[in-house]
């Protein structure tokens, strides 16, 4: 009877995972350029540091919405008070044009669509809520982020069902893979309530291509279900192809005011593209009124510090700053994007052709000592507690294919890129290249015993497919 | 369209249930107030909001900190060094000198009896996302939670929508002014089992809402050895701990537990900001267990529901500002009394008794003398002659869920002395029309019905 609840006491947080692991061996001993230089860099933390000056200059020449005050006069009082579930109307109205100037403005979103929640975390989950419960499953492409464990399934009970993809071709989405799952979850006696997509892709680092997001709105469709699309990174697609939204494509298939619009839903939030996500700043866009009643209501348990919105509503109207913020955002990120991947190659290491994203999707199957999820997790554990960089395995990620790795380059100045990158390169040259043949080494080889050797077939490491630089 | 019904079974019961309560009358009078609210020079007709338990009386101390502290704030030039560290500051911990402000916080306001641990200073978005995150952390769907009536209204929403929880209400009536018995509990209890109800714990409000009153020691005493024995949890909603404006002062049950013999891992409590400090559209809920594992599953549940950085930064500064703090609740209090003694004795005045109060942003008004029976119709009645025609909205005590009918809550802190005035000019005039009317000629029938009521109003 005194017991807490079963949520309380089961593991479906899934924080136990590796991906918070790596937090956690990080927050122990964090790297400091002056304090700690020998400490573990944060590469697991997708994180945009990229562009603070431009908000700084901002708020430096706005005063007003910095002191709680317009026209000079103090509303302190006015926000203090304001916490009404229907957000406040300003920081609406200035949401959705920032998120259609995202999109090039090819579509426009009703401010009385959006929904405002404490992050897209509570954006998730309330959807979630809104759209299934117990018994019911959502579909999700995998790898995908390792908090939707959490997000979508604790608290409300539903089931996630990966859609498998692989590397084969770039981890894209295909018919039959969405079909396996949906027969996956009929064999568990789910009933599918809908899929979930992240575009861009987190951890991809890829935006979907319009051939994808065709065969989406086809397959729930056909299966009368639902689509989330988590657009968190929209704001950080920084080389072509350009980001196509799904409700661009909707239009553009003249969708609108039809049953499948009515089921397409999107989560944003400014944590990423902004770089705030210390303000819980996350929202809910559907075009079923339904899904707005309610997840308006529901939002009462995560809203918006109206503090926050005030200051973010003043920003976000100001279309000069926000034109000049996604552009020169864009610039550095793609510019640091370059420096991660360059810095990888020199390791001998490649990564998935990426455009958006504040990680890159690393190929280190080849240094693998077999290719398991076992070996996986022993690499990573050497690149952690060895070479003290915490990035984030893909088996954290539900990849189907060991070896692939999530690495974040954009909170972290240049210089500590550079200094992991070093560390890496470190790491993989002290690795001896056995210049026997394949078979041979598979004879002879030992076991390794220190963490600082393998021993690799020359052969094998030549052998395994090249992703694209 | 068609398909607006079939999708619509596509969505989750919770969803498409009625579970979240909006329809009760505790909301329709908040729609009755947003389609024509009181404007001193634009609207003076209007309805006067008095069914928002707000505390707007004293920003302008707050102001004036805020002016002096512009550091606190990270947009000013003063702050704006520290705009990117808390812009990015995402860690559900929440930030120490936040946990550390709030808790010393709590325990002044708690008089100094109590130290609270920041470390289990547990942040949710509001005392909203507080409660249903420790119904998440303590029971399971179809369990249930005792709660005393009459109980604030969005309890129904906030313990039950998502979390598939059921409430049990412990019925306590005006014969001993509301009062908490061990009997109530018992049969409450008991009420439950017997429908196979798997009770989880106790939630009370303290100082309650809508009563406007503290529990006494004795009664919270006999809670806590009430839910040790049965070994189900005790959640205390001490939202309004600090509008305590006169004796006796507030006790929080972590004091209550210092001395007494009980397994702490069942006590909980949940607190604030909007009540006590007046910053609802600040979003700040706490979660304070005295149990490790609820507070490490609080946490992480925290996720969905954080403080906002910048609002942590701003309230770290300013609640560890101690002189600001002594000086701020001394006033508010003060402010909180003369404004309870203005509107209780304007009430008395004209004959209208309300539940002795000494907490709180409201009073717990007894309307029996006018209603036309005594039912929860004849409330309604009441309280839409009440809404409609005096253009004041306050809340029937039946969408508090209150066994007894004729009581109402009516706020008093959320407008300025002059409305306070307006108000009870208009409480007074329906009274007084009602007593002339009393001995006035028969009027034509559209009146019958009011004059039904206001018969029933001398005193």
């Amino acid at each position: 009877m005194g017991l807490p609840s079963r949520k309380a006491t089961c593991n479906s947080h899934g924080q136990d995972s590796s991906y918070f692991l790596g937090w956690q061996e990080y927050e122990k001993n964090p790297y400091d350029e002056v304090k700690n230089p020998k400490g573990i860099i944060q590469m697991g933390l997708a994180e945009n540091q990229l562009s603070f000056d431009l908000l700084e200059s901002w708020l430096a020449k706005n005063p007003d919405s910095a002191g709680f005050k317009r026209d000079g006069k103090s509303i302190f009082r006015e926000l203090a008070l304001f916490q009404d579930y229907h957000g406040l109307p300003a920081f609406k109205k200035a949401l959705v044009d920032f998120m259609a100037e995202i999109r090039g403005n090819k579509v426009t979103f009703d401010p009385n669509h959006i929904i405002l929640t404490a992050g897209a975390t509570s954006a998730n989950e309330t959807l979630i809520f809104c759209l299934a419960e117990q018994g019911d499953a959502f579909l999700l492409p995998t790898p995908y982020y390792p908090g939707f464990d959490r997000d979508l399934k604790w608290r409300t009970e539903v089931e996630i069902v990966p859609i498998q993809c692989t590397s084969s071709n770039r981890f894209q989405i295909t018919e039959s893979a969405l079909e396996e799952a949906y027969q996956q979850a009929q064999k568990k006696n789910l009933r599918v309530k809908g899929v979930l997509v992240t575009n861009p892709s987190n951890p991809l680092g890829t935006t979907m291509t319009r051939d994808e997001l065709d065969l989406l709105i086809n397959f729930i469709t056909d299966k009368e279900i639902h689509l989330i699309s988590d657009e968190i990174y929209s704001g950080t697609v920084f080389s072509s192809p350009a980001f196509v939204s799904i409700m661009e494509v909707l239009k553009d298939r003249n969708h609108e005011n039809t049953e499948v619009w009515d089921r397409v839903h999107i989560v944003y939030s400014l944590s990423k593209d902004l770089g705030l996500p210390g303000f819980r700043v996350g929202a809910i866009y559907s075009n079923d009124p339904i899904v707005v009643a309610a997840a308006t209501k529901m939002s009462s348990f995560g809203l918006v510090s109206s503090q926050t919105q005030y200051l973010l509503s003043a920003m976000l109207s100001d279309k000069k700053f926000t034109k000049e913020y996604i552009s020169k955002n864009h610039r550095r990120l793609q510019k640091r994007q370059s420096k991660l991947v360059l810095g990888l190659e020199k390791a001998g290491i490649s990564c998935l052709k990426s455009n958006a994203g504040l990680f890159c999707w690393v190929d280190m199957r080849h240094l693998l000592s077999s290719n398991t999820f076992e070996a996986e997790m022993e690499l990573w554990k050497k690149i952690v507690y060895n070479v003290k960089l915490n990035i984030s395995p893909g088996s954290s990620c539900h990849c189907t294919e060991p070896g692939w790795f999530r690495v974040c380059f954009a909170n972290m100045s240049e210089n500590t890129l550079k200094l992991a990158m070093q560390r890496l390169k470190l790491f993989v040259s002290s690795i001896t290249i056995n210049s026997q043949s394949h078979q041979e080494f598979k004879n002879s080889r030992r076991k390794a015993r220190t963490n600082w050797v393998f021993r690799l077939s020359f052969q094998s490491f030549h052998d395994r497919e090249q992703e694209e630089r | 369209m068609a398909f607006a019904t079939k999708n619509r079974q596509l969505l989750s019961r919770i969803a498409t249930n009625d579970r979240p309560g909006e329809n009760s009358p505790y909301f329709e009078g908040w729609k009755a107030y947003d389609s024509n609210p009181f404007h001193p020079t634009q609207n003076p007709d209007g309805v006067i909001q008095m069914g928002l338990a707000e505390n707007q009386l004293c920003f302008d101390l707050i102001k004036k900190w805020i002016l002096k502290n512009p550091q606190a704030s990270i947009c000013t030039a003063e702050g704006v060094d520290k705009f990117k560290d808390i812009s990015i500051f995402q860690d559900y911990h929440g930030q120490k000198e936040f946990r550390e402000a709030v808790a010393k916080f709590m325990g002044r306001v708690g008089g100094n009896m109590v130290t609270f641990d920041p470390n289990r200073i547990v942040m949710s978005g509001g005392a909203t996302g507080a409660n249903e995150t420790v119904m998440f952390c303590l029971a399971d769907p179809g369990d249930a939670f005792l709660v005393p009536s009459p109980y604030y209204p969005a309890f129904l929403r906030d313990l039950r929508w998502r979390t598939g929880l059921e409430i049990v209400p412990v019925d306590c009536n005006s014969s001993n002014n509301f009062r908490i018995t061990r009997a109530a509990l018992e049969e409450a209890y008991e009420r439950a089992q017997r429908l196979n109800i798997n009770v989880k714990g106790v939630i009370i409000a303290n100082p309650s809402n809508p009563l406007g009153t503290t529990l006494d020691r004795e009664t919270m005493r006999s809670l806590v050895s009430f839910i040790n024995e049965k070994n189900i949890h005790l959640v205390c909603d001490e939202i309004y701990a600090a509008s305590v404006f006169s004796s006796p002062r507030f006790i929080s049950v972590a004091e209550i537990i210092q001395d007494m013999d009980c397994n702490r891992d069942l006590i909980h409590i949940v607190y604030s900001l909007s009540k006590d400090m007046g910053f609802p559209g600040f979003r700040v809920g706490i979660v304070y267990s005295f149990n490790d594992l609820v507070v490490h599953c609080a946490r992480k549940m925290s996720s969905f529901g954080l403080v906002s950085s910048q609002t942590q930064y701003l309230l770290a500064s300013m609640l560890s500002d101690e002189e600001f703090v002594e000086n701020f609740l001394k006033e508010s209090s003060q402010r909180l009394a003369k404004r309870h003694r203005v509107f209780t004795h304007g009430l008395e005045q004209v004959g209208i008794s309300c539940l002795k109060g000494n907490a709180g942003l409201f009073s717990w008004m007894d309307m029996r003398p006018l209603l036309k029976e005594q039912t929860v119709e004849g409330e309604m009645e009441l309280w839409r002659v009440i809404v409609n025609e005096v253009k004041l909205n306050v809340s029937p005590g039946s969408s508090f869920q209150c066994s007894e009918p004729g009581w109402f809550r009516v706020c008093f802190a959320n407008m300025d002395d002059e409305i306070v005035e307006i108000a009870l000019d208009r409480i007074g005039k329906f009274v007084r029309q009602g007593k002339e009317e009393d001995v006035a000629p028969k009027k034509p029938k559209r009146w019958q019905k009011k004059l039904h009521y206001l018969f029933c109003c001398c005193r």
